[in-house]
């Protein structure tokens, strides 16, 4: 009885269908006060599902929810808000078009009245430099104009602003996505000084080592079913990826005696802001990384290279096609009317073309042989794009990369909030396309991915300041770089 | 910034080419003259802009405006009561319109365009021939002449400044915005969409009603088709202030401005220019091409 008590949120037998899809197959679920779960599974696990149930966004289609003790029975965004319950979604969900004190205002119903404005401001300005000194994001800034990375520190500092409504559970999902090492280990210190004086959370991420780290109990999901659930401390990494299963056996040492010999020349490029000698040289057949602390010109110098292939710039030379797998997946990868087919084939066109018209067929057997090559999971590829889940969009817009004639492949931190499943199948994919002769210049903020770079330029203040082959390449040389003075 | 101040240079720009034309024109009663119809295109504009915060569209402004021209030159004068309550009435069926287009997730478009024919119906059965008479206290405030700053200007100034205060600083005209941003992540707020909606077409209807009784009190008589240029007019005046068809960018100063440079390059600067009425029309739409390519060029290079 105690126990029950002590429950921020109870889910018994928790249940949820889309159409024939059983996201949900009796979940149970639970949160106590002052403890942080971490919340582990492949995309389509039904994480996702779950956490929109606790929220209040999603209705059970069967089971039972309590808070604190309390059987709710109908149960709402409104009624999950008024109990202390938040949460921070995955897709970001910022209104583009308002200022940062505008979008805190809108989750909370009591800053109305004379001097909303400057209290919002205050607010959120406030929590802004509680979890993230050095934020650099004034509260008049309008949204859609800050980085994707800016956009999530704001989020998150809005779901633990405090105004009339109680705060005990905060949900992230993936909350450390699109933040660099820096500001996402200042975010993860400060849920657990959050959970030091009695909150909770719920902390959703495939990066494993911040879930091992933070949670103080870790759930691991598969197929709409909790399979395994204990303390942090009784997982390490073997035992959570075995539970999350599909990728046991498939990390394999990732450092293969690669050739030495210089390839052709692909990419020679020097960005805007460079002042020494310094450039980006990039040959066929090899895999550049692109690291640093997030906004600091990778994305810049991806886009500058992307705009020259088309038309010659300054400082920058290409030498064979070019195709950009894109980081902000929802504005700038997917067209969202259309078919998983036609978004892959958007950028063969040329080849596709039969006659002035798209040839439907040749446009199925591309599709058709990205999905078994990719292992895109859909029972058909004519289904409208969305009803992917993210982790298997993001392999649709490999696939229309890789399928395209380019021989450059720019890849702007494509792996934000995809499961480790999906992300050791595409790495595997990069090596052997590599392998095969096409350059790849990859722009991460998780250190894991550059392993399986050749060299790595690490960026500062849109500089490159360091280049380090892969026999020298250690996060601490990183950090070192992205954090030391500009030479 | 440059793309902010677009409005205002475009405008700028218009006053200078009339200046040039005919200095003249540049005064008291110059203005009164020529902005004679402002003020019914801004109100219209601003009507326009709230449906177009909400992400749609409506194509029955301009026969709506009519349509009330129409009410206001004949019941509102000889039944003041029963034409009150015809035009709150209207304000009602917009608000529905709001509710049926958010509940069945219809799109505006086609309904609003449905709706015009229904607004111009209603219009030719209240006033079959061009007549009637507007109340005699609209006329009264419709040929006010305050001092130094002629009429239009002052209402202008007066009706960007209320829509600004409302839309752009109170606490639920955030909310309103924040609907055409991102209406996802208002409802996981716990908001409620069907309200904001509601709101936003009770206002396109307000407003719409205030457009056609200053119209009828310039004109002091109405037709059935009186406002049928409105419809595109105030969309023009929507996109060429700043506005933007989805996303909830839009901004009340920039649309009173975009309708005023409308107004002015309409008819006085292309009359100045000596360009014959026959291609007036044509020359209005190459107007409105050049400012809005302008604005996508300036946006392009501040990105």
């Amino acid at each position: 009885m105690l126990q029950a008590i002590a429950d921020i949120v109870r889910l018994n037998g928790a249940e949820k269908h889309f159409g024939a899809v059983r996201a949900l197959n009796g979940v149970d679920f639970h949160v106590g006060a002052g403890e942080c779960v971490g919340l582990v599974g492949h995309n389509g696990a039904g994480k996702s599902t779950l956490m929109h149930m606790v929220a209040g966004t999603l209705r059970p289609d069967g089971g039972q929810i309590a808070v604190r003790g309390n059987a709710e029975t109908s149960y709402s965004v409104a009624r999950a808000l008024e109990l202390g319950i938040r949460c921070v979604f995955q897709e970001l969900s910022l209104c583009p078009n308002l200022s940062v004190a505008e979008n805190t205002r809108i989750n909370h119903p009591s800053l109305t009245g004379l001097g909303w404005r400057r209290r919002a401001a205050d607010l959120i300005r406030a929590k802004l430099d509680e979890i993230f000194p050095d934020h650099g994001i004034s509260a008049d800034d309008i949204a859609g104009d800050l980085s994707i990375g800016r956009r999530q520190m704001v989020e998150v500092a809005r779901a633990f602003t405090l105004t009339r409504e109680p705060l005990h559970l905060v949900i992230l999902d993936e909350p450390t996505s699109s933040l660099d090492a820096h500001t996402a280990g200042q975010l993860l210190s400060f849920v657990r000084r959050f959970v030091g004086q009695g909150g909770s959370c719920i902390l959703i991420s495939h990066v494993l080592g911040e879930v091992l780290q933070n949670a103080d109990r870790i759930v691991v999901m598969r197929d709409g079913k909790v399979v395994a659930a204990d303390a942090a401390s009784a997982f390490d990494r073997d035992r959570l990826v075995a539970a999350m299963g599909g990728a046991e056996g498939h990390r394999k040492a990732p450092v293969e005696a690669r050739k030495a010999e210089a390839g052709a020349l692909r990419v020679r490029a020097r960005p805007a802001r460079q002042e020494d000698g310094k450039e980006l040289v990039a040959r066929a057949g090899e895999i550049i990384g692109l690291a640093g602390l997030a906004g600091h010109g990778q994305t810049d110098l991806l886009l500058a290279i992307f705009s020259a292939a088309a038309r010659a710039r300054a400082g920058i030379e290409v030498t064979a096609p070019v195709a950009l797998v894109a980081g902000d997946r929802q504005s700038d990868g997917i067209f969202a009317q259309w078919s998983i087919a036609q978004n892959i084939g958007i950028r063969s066109l040329a080849r596709l073309r039969n006659g002035l018209l798209i040839s439907p067929r040749r446009e199925a057997e591309l599709a058709e042989f990205w999905k078994q090559k990719i292992g895109i999971r859909t029972p058909d590829m004519n289904n409208n794009i969305f009803s992917l889940s993210g982790g298997n969009q993001q392999k649709a817009l490999f696939a229309r990369a890789l399928g395209s004639d380019a021989e450059i492949v720019l890849m702007d931190d494509p792996m934000r909030g995809v499961d480790i499943g999906t992300k050791l199948e595409v790495y595997d994919l990069v090596r052997e396309e590599a392998a095969k002769g096409r350059t790849f210049l990859w722009y991460t903020t998780e250190t894991e991915e550059l392993d399986n770079c050749d060299h790595v330029y690490v960026f500062k203040n849109g500089r490159i300041v360091a280049n380090l082959r892969r026999d020298e390449l250690t996060e601490e040389k990183i950090i070192q770089s992205s954090f030391g003075d500009a030479a | 910034m440059l793309r902010g101040l677009l409005p205002a240079l475009s405008l700028a720009l218009v006053l200078i080419a009339i200046a040039w034309l005919n200095p003249r024109a540049i005064s008291y009663f110059g203005f009164n003259l020529m902005l004679n119809l402002a003020i019914p295109i801004a109100l219209a504009t601003i009507a326009q802009m709230f449906v177009i915060a909400g992400n749609e569209l409506d194509l029955s402004i301009g026969t709506f405006v009519g349509f009330v021209g129409c009410v206001t030159a004949t019941w509102l004068r000889d039944a003041p009561l029963g034409g009150i309550l015809v035009l709150l009435g209207a304000i009602g069926v917009y608000a529905l319109l709001g509710a049926l287009i958010h509940l069945r997730n219809l799109p505006s478009i086609v309904v609003t365009l449905g709706m015009s024919f229904v607004w111009q119906g209603l219009a030719v059965l209240v006033l079959p021939k061009p007549g009637g008479k507007a109340p005699d206290w609209l006329l009264a405030i419709m040929s006010f002449k305050p001092p130094y700053v002629p009429f239009p200007i002052l209402a202008a100034l007066v009706i960007a400044i209320v829509v600004h205060f409302g839309l752009m600083r109170t606490s639920y005209g955030v909310i309103l915005r924040g609907s055409g941003g991102n209406a996802a992540a208002l409802r996981r707020a716990g908001w409620s969409l069907l309200k904001t909606k509601i709101a936003l077409f009770a206002l396109t209807g307000l407003f719409g009603v205030l457009s056609g009784m200053a119209l009828i009190g310039i004109t002091t008589s109405a037709d059935a088709n009186i406002g049928n240029g409105y419809t595109l007019l105030s969309i023009a005046g929507v996109i060429l202030g700043g506005g933007e068809f989805v996303g909830g960018r839009v901004s009340p100063i920039g649309a009173v401005l975009g309708a005023l440079t409308l107004a002015l390059a309409a008819s006085p600067l292309l009359t100045f220019m000596h360009i014959p009425p026959d291609w007036q029309v044509a020359a209005n739409g190459a107007i409105l091409i050049i400012v809005l390519a302008a604005r996508v060029l300036i946006s392009r290079r501040e990105r």
